[in-house]
Protein backbone atom coordinates (compact mmCIF):
# COMPACT_ATOMS: atom_id res chain seq x y z
CA UNK A 1 0.00 0.00 0.00
CA UNK A 2 3.14 2.54 -0.56
CA UNK A 3 2.22 5.26 -1.86
CA UNK A 4 5.34 6.74 -3.90
CA UNK A 5 4.72 10.53 -3.46
CA UNK A 6 7.37 10.82 -1.27
CA UNK A 7 9.72 11.16 -4.51
CA UNK A 8 9.70 15.32 -4.36
CA UNK A 9 12.72 17.57 -4.66
CA UNK A 10 15.20 16.81 -1.43
CA UNK A 11 13.51 17.83 1.16
CA UNK A 12 14.43 20.91 3.68
CA UNK A 13 12.72 21.39 6.23
CA UNK A 14 12.23 24.76 4.56
CA UNK A 15 11.40 22.98 1.49
CA UNK A 16 8.73 20.84 3.39
CA UNK A 17 7.27 23.65 6.23
CA UNK A 18 6.25 24.98 2.60
CA UNK A 19 4.88 21.98 1.20
CA UNK A 20 2.91 21.67 4.55
CA UNK A 21 1.52 25.35 3.59
CA UNK A 22 0.62 24.43 -0.14
CA UNK A 23 -1.28 21.34 1.27
CA UNK A 24 -3.13 24.11 3.91
CA UNK A 25 -3.79 26.57 0.89
CA UNK A 26 -4.57 23.69 -1.95
CA UNK A 27 -7.31 22.40 1.01
CA UNK A 28 -9.15 25.34 1.95
CA UNK A 29 -9.75 26.05 -1.69
CA UNK A 30 -10.86 22.69 -2.23
CA UNK A 31 -13.06 22.62 0.73
CA UNK A 32 -14.50 26.42 -0.36
CA UNK A 33 -15.37 24.79 -3.69
CA UNK A 34 -16.99 21.38 -2.18
CA UNK A 35 -19.28 23.75 0.08
CA UNK A 36 -20.24 25.96 -3.02
CA UNK A 37 -21.32 23.40 -5.28
CA UNK A 38 -23.46 22.17 -2.53
CA UNK A 39 -21.55 18.62 -2.18
CA UNK A 40 -21.17 19.28 1.83
CA UNK A 41 -24.64 18.54 2.30
CA UNK A 42 -26.62 15.55 3.65
CA UNK A 43 -29.54 15.34 1.21
CA UNK A 44 -27.41 16.52 -1.75
CA UNK A 45 -24.86 13.70 -1.37
CA UNK A 46 -27.57 11.27 -0.34
CA UNK A 47 -29.77 12.28 -2.76
CA UNK A 48 -26.63 10.97 -5.74
CA UNK A 49 -27.48 7.73 -4.40
CA UNK A 50 -30.72 7.77 -4.51
CA UNK A 51 -30.48 8.90 -8.07
CA UNK A 52 -32.79 11.80 -7.24
CA UNK A 53 -29.89 14.67 -7.20
CA UNK A 54 -27.01 14.17 -10.00
CA UNK A 55 -24.59 17.90 -8.46
CA UNK A 56 -22.46 14.85 -6.99
CA UNK A 57 -22.02 13.52 -10.93
CA UNK A 58 -21.53 16.99 -12.39
CA UNK A 59 -18.92 18.03 -10.11
CA UNK A 60 -17.06 14.77 -10.34
CA UNK A 61 -17.07 14.81 -13.70
CA UNK A 62 -16.49 18.46 -14.71
CA UNK A 63 -13.55 17.91 -12.55
CA UNK A 64 -12.28 14.69 -14.57
CA UNK A 65 -12.63 16.73 -17.77
CA UNK A 66 -10.98 19.73 -16.66
CA UNK A 67 -8.53 17.50 -15.27
CA UNK A 68 -7.88 15.17 -16.97
CA UNK A 69 -7.12 17.18 -20.27
CA UNK A 70 -4.91 19.17 -17.98
CA UNK A 71 -2.90 16.42 -17.12
CA UNK A 72 -2.71 15.03 -20.32
CA UNK A 73 -1.15 18.20 -21.46
CA UNK A 74 0.93 19.30 -18.65
CA UNK A 75 2.56 15.51 -18.20
CA UNK A 76 3.02 15.69 -22.64
CA UNK A 77 5.09 18.67 -21.67
CA UNK A 78 6.90 16.93 -18.92
CA UNK A 79 6.14 19.25 -15.83
CA UNK A 80 4.10 16.41 -14.22
CA UNK A 81 4.34 13.09 -13.56
CA UNK A 82 1.27 10.63 -13.00
CA UNK A 83 0.53 9.30 -10.05
CA UNK A 84 -1.33 5.92 -10.39
CA UNK A 85 -2.53 3.43 -7.76
CA UNK A 86 -1.89 0.11 -8.16
CA UNK A 87 -4.73 -1.72 -10.11
CA UNK A 88 -5.84 -4.77 -7.72
CA UNK A 89 -9.34 -6.33 -9.20
CA UNK A 90 -10.29 -7.97 -6.25
CA UNK A 91 -9.11 -5.05 -3.47
CA UNK A 92 -9.98 -2.66 -5.85
CA UNK A 93 -13.88 -3.34 -6.63
CA UNK A 94 -14.49 -5.25 -3.08
CA UNK A 95 -12.76 -2.02 -1.37
CA UNK A 96 -14.54 -0.11 -3.60
CA UNK A 97 -18.06 -1.70 -2.47
CA UNK A 98 -17.24 -1.75 1.10
CA UNK A 99 -16.72 2.24 0.88
CA UNK A 100 -19.94 2.41 -1.07
CA UNK A 101 -21.77 0.53 1.77
CA UNK A 102 -20.21 3.43 4.02
CA UNK A 103 -20.58 6.11 1.78
CA UNK A 104 -24.14 5.73 2.12
CA UNK A 105 -24.26 5.29 5.80
CA UNK A 106 -22.55 8.19 6.67
CA UNK A 107 -23.69 10.10 3.32
CA UNK A 108 -20.72 12.32 3.75
CA UNK A 109 -16.89 10.89 1.82
CA UNK A 110 -13.73 11.43 4.03
CA UNK A 111 -13.33 15.25 1.55
CA UNK A 112 -16.96 16.08 1.58
CA UNK A 113 -17.50 15.08 5.19
CA UNK A 114 -14.67 17.67 6.40
CA UNK A 115 -16.05 20.40 4.43
CA UNK A 116 -19.46 19.08 6.32
CA UNK A 117 -17.51 19.94 9.63
CA UNK A 118 -17.17 22.97 8.52
CA UNK A 119 -20.42 24.00 7.04
CA UNK A 120 -21.86 22.69 10.73
CA UNK A 121 -22.85 19.63 10.10
CA UNK A 122 -21.69 18.06 13.55
CA UNK A 123 -22.50 14.42 12.47
CA UNK A 124 -19.42 14.90 10.10
CA UNK A 125 -17.80 14.51 13.67
CA UNK A 126 -18.86 11.29 13.94
CA UNK A 127 -17.72 10.25 10.27
CA UNK A 128 -14.38 11.64 10.90
CA UNK A 129 -14.27 9.37 13.93
CA UNK A 130 -15.37 6.30 12.31
CA UNK A 131 -13.00 7.36 9.66
CA UNK A 132 -10.11 6.88 12.27
CA UNK A 133 -11.17 3.93 13.75
CA UNK A 134 -11.64 1.99 10.31
CA UNK A 135 -8.19 2.83 9.46
CA UNK A 136 -6.87 1.42 12.27
CA UNK A 137 -8.62 -1.61 11.65
CA UNK A 138 -7.03 -1.88 8.22
CA UNK A 139 -3.59 -1.55 9.43
CA UNK A 140 -4.44 -4.14 12.24
CA UNK A 141 -5.20 -6.69 8.81
CA UNK A 142 -2.82 -5.14 6.19
CA UNK A 143 -0.15 -7.32 6.95
CA UNK A 144 -2.80 -10.23 5.46
CA UNK A 145 -4.32 -8.71 3.31
CA UNK A 146 -1.22 -7.32 1.74
CA UNK A 147 -0.33 -11.04 1.24
CA UNK A 148 -3.73 -13.10 0.77
CA UNK A 149 -5.80 -10.08 -0.87
CA UNK A 150 -3.61 -7.53 -2.75
CA UNK A 151 -2.04 -9.69 -5.37
CA UNK A 152 -5.66 -11.52 -6.69
CA UNK A 153 -5.61 -10.09 -10.18
CA UNK A 154 -2.59 -7.96 -9.16
CA UNK A 155 -2.10 -5.82 -12.67
CA UNK A 156 0.19 -3.21 -11.05
CA UNK A 157 -0.07 0.76 -11.92
CA UNK A 158 -2.50 0.55 -15.34
CA UNK A 159 -4.25 2.92 -17.63
CA UNK A 160 -7.06 2.47 -19.83
CA UNK A 161 -4.58 3.45 -23.10
CA UNK A 162 -2.49 0.44 -21.82
CA UNK A 163 -5.09 -1.90 -21.30
CA UNK A 164 -7.13 -0.86 -24.67
CA UNK A 165 -3.29 -0.40 -26.78
CA UNK A 166 -4.54 2.87 -27.86
CA UNK A 167 -2.88 5.78 -27.92
CA UNK A 168 -3.55 8.38 -24.86
CA UNK A 169 -4.39 11.37 -26.82
CA UNK A 170 -6.79 8.92 -28.88
CA UNK A 171 -8.39 7.68 -25.29
CA UNK A 172 -8.17 11.65 -23.64
CA UNK A 173 -10.33 12.72 -26.39
CA UNK A 174 -12.90 9.83 -26.24
CA UNK A 175 -13.05 9.74 -22.73
CA UNK A 176 -13.69 13.59 -22.98
CA UNK A 177 -16.67 13.21 -25.10
CA UNK A 178 -18.41 10.70 -23.51
CA UNK A 179 -18.48 12.78 -20.21
CA UNK A 180 -19.19 15.92 -22.01
CA UNK A 181 -22.46 13.52 -23.91
CA UNK A 182 -23.33 12.37 -20.31
CA UNK A 183 -23.54 15.80 -18.73
CA UNK A 184 -25.43 17.54 -21.77
CA UNK A 185 -28.17 14.71 -21.08
CA UNK A 186 -27.84 15.26 -17.31
CA UNK A 187 -28.68 18.79 -18.34
CA UNK A 188 -31.13 18.45 -20.94
CA UNK A 189 -33.38 15.92 -18.93
CA UNK A 190 -32.91 18.84 -16.22
CA UNK A 191 -31.85 16.17 -13.58
CA UNK B 1 -30.80 14.83 23.87
CA UNK B 2 -32.97 15.48 20.24
CA UNK B 3 -31.51 16.84 17.46
CA UNK B 4 -31.53 20.99 17.84
CA UNK B 5 -30.10 23.27 15.95
CA UNK B 6 -27.82 26.00 16.78
CA UNK B 7 -27.71 29.57 14.49
CA UNK B 8 -24.69 30.81 14.14
CA UNK B 9 -24.50 34.25 12.75
CA UNK B 10 -26.85 35.68 10.59
CA UNK B 11 -28.37 32.42 8.60
CA UNK B 12 -30.87 33.32 5.83
CA UNK B 13 -30.54 29.87 4.22
CA UNK B 14 -30.90 26.09 5.51
CA UNK B 15 -27.91 24.47 3.53
CA UNK B 16 -29.89 21.05 3.90
CA UNK B 17 -33.13 22.78 1.91
CA UNK B 18 -30.61 24.18 -1.22
CA UNK B 19 -28.26 22.52 -3.29
CA UNK B 20 -25.27 24.18 -5.32
CA UNK B 21 -24.69 28.02 -4.26
CA UNK B 22 -22.09 28.03 -7.49
CA UNK B 23 -23.05 26.16 -10.43
CA UNK B 24 -21.43 22.36 -10.33
CA UNK B 25 -20.01 22.31 -13.64
CA UNK B 26 -17.82 25.41 -12.72
CA UNK B 27 -17.20 23.97 -8.92
CA UNK B 28 -16.20 20.74 -10.65
CA UNK B 29 -14.24 22.91 -13.38
CA UNK B 30 -12.06 24.90 -11.00
CA UNK B 31 -11.77 21.45 -9.09
CA UNK B 32 -10.06 20.58 -12.25
CA UNK B 33 -7.77 23.23 -12.28
CA UNK B 34 -6.91 23.04 -8.86
CA UNK B 35 -5.75 19.24 -9.73
CA UNK B 36 -2.96 20.66 -12.11
CA UNK B 37 -2.02 23.27 -9.46
CA UNK B 38 -1.64 20.57 -7.04
CA UNK B 39 0.21 17.89 -9.32
CA UNK B 40 2.65 21.14 -10.67
CA UNK B 41 2.91 22.70 -7.69
CA UNK B 42 3.06 19.74 -4.44
CA UNK B 43 3.52 16.55 -7.43
CA UNK B 44 0.51 14.98 -5.23
CA UNK B 45 -2.82 14.25 -6.54
CA UNK B 46 -6.10 15.08 -4.51
CA UNK B 47 -6.66 13.10 -1.86
CA UNK B 48 -8.30 12.96 1.45
CA UNK B 49 -8.58 9.79 3.11
CA UNK B 50 -5.39 8.95 3.68
CA UNK B 51 -5.32 12.12 6.28
CA UNK B 52 -7.93 9.68 8.27
CA UNK B 53 -5.48 7.32 8.16
CA UNK B 54 -2.39 9.27 9.48
CA UNK B 55 -3.90 10.52 12.51
CA UNK B 56 -5.20 7.14 13.38
CA UNK B 57 -1.22 5.94 13.04
CA UNK B 58 -0.15 9.34 15.21
CA UNK B 59 -2.76 8.55 18.00
CA UNK B 60 -1.89 4.45 17.80
CA UNK B 61 1.73 5.61 18.14
CA UNK B 62 0.92 7.47 21.50
CA UNK B 63 -1.11 5.09 23.13
CA UNK B 64 0.54 1.84 21.65
CA UNK B 65 3.84 2.89 20.25
CA UNK B 66 5.51 -1.25 19.64
CA UNK B 67 2.18 -2.61 18.58
CA UNK B 68 1.05 0.60 16.26
CA UNK B 69 4.58 0.42 14.23
CA UNK B 70 4.91 -3.05 13.76
CA UNK B 71 1.75 -3.08 11.78
CA UNK B 72 2.42 -2.94 7.97
CA UNK B 73 0.51 -0.18 6.72
CA UNK B 74 2.07 2.27 9.21
CA UNK B 75 5.60 1.16 8.08
CA UNK B 76 4.86 2.19 4.77
CA UNK B 77 3.20 4.88 5.67
CA UNK B 78 4.55 7.02 8.29
CA UNK B 79 1.79 8.69 10.78
CA UNK B 80 2.98 12.16 10.60
CA UNK B 81 1.28 15.51 9.79
CA UNK B 82 1.98 15.57 6.18
CA UNK B 83 0.43 17.68 2.99
CA UNK B 84 -2.66 15.56 2.99
CA UNK B 85 -3.54 16.33 6.76
CA UNK B 86 -2.70 19.44 6.09
CA UNK B 87 -5.09 18.86 2.88
CA UNK B 88 -7.99 18.19 4.64
CA UNK B 89 -7.38 20.64 7.87
CA UNK B 90 -7.91 23.45 5.06
CA UNK B 91 -11.07 21.42 3.55
CA UNK B 92 -12.62 22.72 6.94
CA UNK B 93 -11.50 25.72 6.88
CA UNK B 94 -11.99 26.63 3.71
CA UNK B 95 -15.82 25.15 3.87
CA UNK B 96 -16.31 27.62 6.85
CA UNK B 97 -15.58 30.71 4.67
CA UNK B 98 -17.82 29.03 2.07
CA UNK B 99 -20.67 28.53 4.27
CA UNK B 100 -20.56 31.89 5.71
CA UNK B 101 -20.49 34.23 2.90
CA UNK B 102 -23.13 32.26 1.59
CA UNK B 103 -25.00 32.96 4.62
CA UNK B 104 -25.09 28.99 5.01
CA UNK B 105 -22.83 28.21 8.27
CA UNK B 106 -25.47 26.32 10.73
CA UNK B 107 -24.81 24.30 13.16
CA UNK B 108 -26.43 21.28 13.88
CA UNK B 109 -26.39 17.24 14.55
CA UNK B 110 -29.06 15.25 12.74
CA UNK B 111 -29.42 16.44 9.28
CA UNK B 112 -33.57 17.29 8.54
CA UNK B 113 -33.18 14.51 5.49
CA UNK B 114 -32.21 11.73 8.49
CA UNK B 115 -34.79 13.47 11.02
CA UNK B 116 -37.28 12.79 8.33
CA UNK B 117 -37.08 9.50 8.11
CA UNK B 118 -35.08 8.22 11.12
CA UNK B 119 -36.29 10.59 13.81
CA UNK B 120 -34.77 13.34 15.42
CA UNK B 121 -32.75 11.68 18.00
CA UNK B 122 -28.77 12.27 17.63
CA UNK B 123 -27.58 8.58 19.03
CA UNK B 124 -28.70 6.30 16.55
CA UNK B 125 -27.39 9.31 13.55
CA UNK B 126 -23.98 9.60 15.35
CA UNK B 127 -23.75 5.67 15.50
CA UNK B 128 -24.32 5.30 11.74
CA UNK B 129 -22.35 8.24 10.96
CA UNK B 130 -19.46 6.47 12.86
CA UNK B 131 -19.99 3.21 11.46
CA UNK B 132 -20.48 4.44 7.58
CA UNK B 133 -16.97 6.42 8.61
CA UNK B 134 -15.32 3.17 9.32
CA UNK B 135 -16.47 1.31 6.61
CA UNK B 136 -15.17 4.29 4.41
CA UNK B 137 -12.25 3.89 5.51
CA UNK B 138 -11.60 0.09 5.62
CA UNK B 139 -12.74 -0.03 1.63
CA UNK B 140 -10.82 3.35 0.65
CA UNK B 141 -7.75 1.83 2.43
CA UNK B 142 -8.03 -1.67 0.31
CA UNK B 143 -9.55 -0.25 -2.76
CA UNK B 144 -6.15 2.47 -2.52
CA UNK B 145 -8.18 5.69 -2.45
CA UNK B 146 -11.73 7.43 -1.72
CA UNK B 147 -14.06 9.63 -3.94
CA UNK B 148 -11.20 12.63 -3.98
CA UNK B 149 -8.21 10.22 -4.48
CA UNK B 150 -9.70 7.57 -6.72
CA UNK B 151 -12.97 9.20 -8.09
CA UNK B 152 -11.48 12.52 -8.97
CA UNK B 153 -7.65 12.68 -8.97
CA UNK B 154 -7.64 8.46 -10.44
CA UNK B 155 -10.22 8.57 -12.66
CA UNK B 156 -8.51 11.70 -14.41
CA UNK B 157 -5.54 10.08 -15.17
CA UNK B 158 -7.15 7.26 -17.09
CA UNK B 159 -6.35 5.01 -14.22
CA UNK B 160 -8.13 1.37 -14.53
CA UNK B 161 -8.04 1.07 -10.59
CA UNK B 162 -9.80 3.91 -10.03
CA UNK B 163 -12.44 3.76 -12.68
CA UNK B 164 -13.25 0.51 -11.17
CA UNK B 165 -13.51 1.76 -7.65
CA UNK B 166 -15.49 4.64 -8.29
CA UNK B 167 -18.00 1.77 -9.85
CA UNK B 168 -18.03 -0.03 -6.68
CA UNK B 169 -18.09 3.34 -4.69
CA UNK B 170 -21.74 3.71 -6.40
CA UNK B 171 -22.92 0.55 -6.55
CA UNK B 172 -22.43 0.13 -2.49
CA UNK B 173 -23.69 3.36 -2.04
CA UNK B 174 -26.18 3.25 -4.43
CA UNK B 175 -27.84 -0.26 -3.30
CA UNK B 176 -27.66 0.54 0.19
CA UNK B 177 -29.00 4.17 0.03
CA UNK B 178 -31.83 2.67 -1.60
CA UNK B 179 -32.51 -0.10 1.13
CA UNK B 180 -32.01 2.74 3.63
CA UNK B 181 -34.51 5.63 1.81
CA UNK B 182 -36.62 3.23 -0.29
CA UNK B 183 -39.30 1.85 1.55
Amino acid sequence: MSEALEDMPPLTDKNKARQLLWGLLFGIVFGFLLQKGGVAKYHVLIGVLLLRDFTVIKVMLSAILVGMIGIFVLQRAGLVKLHLKPTRYLANSLGGIIFGIGFALSAYCPGTGAAALGQGNLDALAVIAGLIIGSYLFAEMSGWIGRKVNPIGERGELTWPQVLHLPTLLVTVVFAMIILFVLISLELSNR
Amino acid sequence: MSGSTWILLAVTTDPEQTGASWSPYLVGALIGVLSWFTFLFSNKPIGASTAYARVSGMIGKAVAPRHTMSLKYFQDNKPKIDWGVMLVIGVIIGAVLAAWTGNELLVRAVPPMWTERFGDEIAPRLIVACLGGALMAFGARLAGGCTSGHGISGSMQLSVSSWISLVGFFAGGVITAMLLFNT
